[in-house]
C-alpha cells in the first residue's frame, strides 16, 4: 500500500490526506496565500487608511502601513453629529427584527413541522413561494404602506418590513421537523401545556438553529441598504450602511473622514464575527447565512 | 357551539404560533407582492392614486422601450456580469475549498475564516473599498499600473472599462459563502471512495475530477442558484463604485428599477420591470434545477 505524504509535517488529527501533491505543496500554499491576501487586502488597506492620517486625498503612494493615529475618527465624530446616531439606529432595528424572528419564526416552524391544522399546507406553500421572489419587487408598495402609516422616515419603515422575511420559517421548520416527536408526547403525558411544551421541550432543543438564525438576521438588518435608503430621508435618521454611503457625497475633500467612517462601519460586524465565527460557519451551513 | 370550541381548543394554539409570523407576512411581503403586480398594469401617481393603463400590458412594452432601450443595455450587463461571477464563484470556490481540505483542522478553519471575513461587512462596505482601489488618481490598482509602467486608466471613469472594472471586483471579492459550503460537502465525503481510487493508481487530478466534484453536485447546484440570484440584483456594488453611473454601461436590472422608481417616481414602469427580474430569476432557476439535477448514486 503506497505511503500517504502529508503537505505539513504536524497534523495530529486531520483527515487523511487525498491529495499526493508533495511536489506541489509549494504550489498549494502559494495559492493559498496569495487568495488570501486578495480576500483580506481591501479590508486591511481601508483600515490602514483609515487609522493614518488624511486631511485631503490620499497620498500617490498607497499607504500599507497604518500610522495608528485616531486623527481621522476624531474628524469623523466632530464633523459628523449623527454617526452615533446612525450606528444606534442600525443597532435597534437589527436587534428589534432579531428578537422578533428568533421568538416568532421558531413558533411558526414548530406549528408548521410537528402540528397539524387545517390550512398548514397552503399557508406553508405561500409562504414558500415568496421566497424565491426578489424583495425589489416589494418596495413600491412597501413604501406607499408606510407613507400611509406615517412611517416613512422612522425606523418602524425598516423593523415592520424586516419581521416580514421568512427564510427563518423555513429554516426553523426544516431543523424542527428533525426532533424527535417523543419528546413532546411525553411532555404532554406529564401534563405540559401547549406553551409549556413550547418553552420547555422545543425552544431550548433548537437554539442551535436559532442561533445561526439570529446571526444571521442580524447581519442583513444591519447591512441592508437599498430599502433604508428608499425610506430614509432626514440624515439624523439614516442607518449606518446608508450614512456611509453618503459621506461619500459629503466629504470628497476629506477622504480621512470617509475611510474612518467605513472603516467604523465595518468593524462592529467584524468584532461580531471574530467571537461567533463558529457560530457563523454552522450557519452558512445551514444555508442560512448569503456571502 | 361545541363545533367552534372544540375546533379552537384542537387547533387553537398552532394558529396562535403562526399567527405574528403571518400577520406581518402577509401584510408586509404577500400583499406588497400582490399589489406590485396590480400597479405594473397601471399608471400610478402619488397622487391620484393608480389607473388602469391601456392596453393593459403597456407599462411592459414601454419599460423596454423606454430611453431608447436602456433596460435592455442593463438586462444585457446584469446577464455578462451574473456568468462571470458565477463561474468564478463556481471555480474558485471548488479549487480554494479542495485545496485547504487536506489541511488540519486548525488551518481549514483559519482560511474559511479569512475567506469569510469580508463577506460579514454590507456589499456596500466591500464595494466601497474596491471602489477606492480602482480610484485612477490614488487608488491601489492605479499604483500597480504605475509600478509596471502603464498609462493610468481611468477604472471607473472609462466607458468601455468601467463596468469590467465592476466585474473584476466581483471576481476578486472571493465567494466566501461557496469557499464554506464546499469545504463542508468535501469533508463529508468517506475516504473509503479515495483509497479505492488510489488502489486503482488514479492521479490526484483524477480523483478530484472523478470522486469530488460529482459527489458535490448537490452543493454545486444550490451556490450556482444562489450566486446567480444574487448577481442578478447587484446594486450596492454599482451604486457606490459608479453613482452617476457610466453612460449606460454600468445599468443593471436592479439599478434601473431604483432609477425609475424612486428617482423618477414612474411606479408602474418601475413595477413591471421588478416583475420582468422575477421572471428572469424564476425561468434561470428553473433552468439551472434542469440542467444541474441528476441523481447521483455511487
Amino acid at each position: 500500500m503506497s505511503a500517504k505524504t502529508t503537505v505539513l509535517p504536524k497534523i495530529a488529527d486531520a483527515p487523511k490526506p487525498r491529495f499526493r501533491l508533495q511536489g506541489y505543496a509549494a504550489l498549494r500554499w502559494i495559492i493559498l496565500i496569495v487568495t488570501a491576501v486578495i480576500a483580506l487586502f481591501p479590508m486591511y488597506w481601508l483600515f490602514a487608511n483609515a487609522f493614518t492620517p488624511i486631511t485631503s486625498n490620499p497620498p500617490l503612494t498607497p499607504i500599507l502601513i497604518p500610522a495608528f493615529k485616531l486623527d481621522n475618527f476624531e474628524r469623523l465624530l466632530v464633523n459628523n453629529k449623527f454617526y452615533m446616531n446612525w450606528m444606534l439606529n442600525s443597532l435597534i432595528v437589527a436587534f428589534v427584527v432579531t428578537a422578533f424572528h428568533a421568538v416568532f419564526d421558531t413558533m411558526a416552524g414548530y406549528a408548521f413541522a410537528k402540528k397539524r391544522f387545517p390550512g398548514r399546507n397552503l399557508f406553508f406553500v405561500l409562504i414558500l413561494s415568496t421566497l424565491m421572489i426578489p424583495i425589489h419587487v416589494t418596495f413600491i408598495p412597501l413604501y406607499l404602506i408606510n407613507r400611509q402609516l406615517g412611517l416613512i422616515d422612522s425606523l418602524w419603515a425598516l423593523i415592520l418590513p424586516g419581521t416580514a422575511w421568512v427564510f427563518g420559517i423555513f429554516l426553523m421548520r426544516q431543523y424542527i421537523q428533525t426532533l424527535p416527536g417523543e419528546l413532546i408526547d411525553a411532555a404532554k403525558i406529564d401534563g405540559c401545556s401547549e406553551w409549556g411544551v413550547f418553552r420547555h421541550v422545543i425552544f431550548p432543543l433548537s437554539l442551535p438553529a436559532i442561533a445561526a438564525l439570529a446571526i444571521f438576521t442580524f447581519v442583513r438588518s444591519w447591512n441592508d441598504f437599498l430599502w433604508p435608503v428608499i425610506a430614509l430621508n432626514k440624515p439624523q435618521n439614516y442607518t449606518l450602511t446608508v450614512g456611509v454611503a453618503n459621506l461619500q457625497g459629503e466629504f470628497m475633500t476629506d477622504w480621512g473622514i470617509i475611510f474612518s467612517g467605513a472603516a467604523l462601519a465595518a468593524l462592529p460586524m467584524i468584532i461580531f464575527f471574530l467571537f461567533f465565527q463558529k457560530y457563523f460557519l454552522e450557519g452558512v451551513r445551514m444555508g442560512a447565512l448569503k456571502g | 357551539m361545541t363545533g367552534i370550541r372544540k375546533f379552537i381548543k384542537q387547533y387553537g394554539w398552532s394558529y396562535l404560533f403562526i399567527l405574528p409570523s403571518l400577520v406581518t407576512f402577509t401584510i408586509f411581503t404577500l400583499v406588497p407582492v400582490l399589489w406590485s403586480l396590480v400597479i405594473s398594469f397601471q399608471d400610478y401617481s402619488l397622487v391620484r392614486g393608480g389607473k388602469w393603463v391601456t392596453p393593459i400590458y403597456a407599462n411592459y412594452v414601454e419599460a423596454f422601450t423606454l430611453l431608447n432601450g436602456i433596460f435592455l443595455i442593463a438586462i444585457r450587463n446584469t446577464v455578462i456580469y451574473t456568468l462571470f461571477t458565477v463561474i468564478a464563484a463556481i471555480g474558485l470556490g471548488l479549487i480554494l475549498a479542495s485545496l485547504i481540505q487536506p489541511l488540519s483542522n486548525r488551518l481549514r478553519t483559519f482560511f474559511r475564516a479569512a475567506y469569510y471575513l469580508p463577506a460579514v461587512t454590507s456589499a456596500l462596505i466591500i464595494g466601497l473599498t474596491w471602489a477606492y482601489i480602482f480610484n485612477a488618481q490614488w487608488g491601489f490598482a492605479t499604483y500597480l499600473t504605475r509600478m509596471f509602467g502603464l498609462p493610468p486608466i481611468r477604472w471607473l471613469s472609462d466607458p468601455d472599462i468601467a463596468f469590467w472594472s465592476v466585474v473584476l471586483s466581483a471576481v476578486l471579492t472571493l465567494p466566501a459563502t461557496a469557499i464554506v459550503l464546499f469545504s463542508a460537502a468535501m469533508g463529508a465525503i468517506p475516504q473509503e471512495y479515495y483509497e479505492a481510487a488510489d488502489l486503482d493508481g488514479a492521479s490526484p487530478i483524477q480523483k478530484w475530477w472523478n470522486i469530488t466534484v460529482p459527489l458535490v453536485k448537490s452543493t454545486t447546484l444550490y451556490l450556482v442558484v444562489l450566486y446567480t440570484i444574487a448577481s442578478f440584483e447587484v446594486f450596492e456594488r454599482i451604486y457606490i463604485m459608479v453613482p452617476s453611473g457610466v453612460g449606460n454601461s454600468t445599468q443593471t436590472i436592479v439599478t434601473q428599477i431604483y432609477n425609475n422608481g424612486f428617482k423618477d417616481f414612474d411606479f408602474g414602469i418601475a413595477s413591471a420591470q421588478a416583475f420582468v427580474l422575477f421572471a428572469m430569476i424564476a425561468l434561470v432557476a428553473a433552468f439551472q434545477f434542469r440542467v444541474l439535477r441528476s441523481d447521483v448514486e455511487y
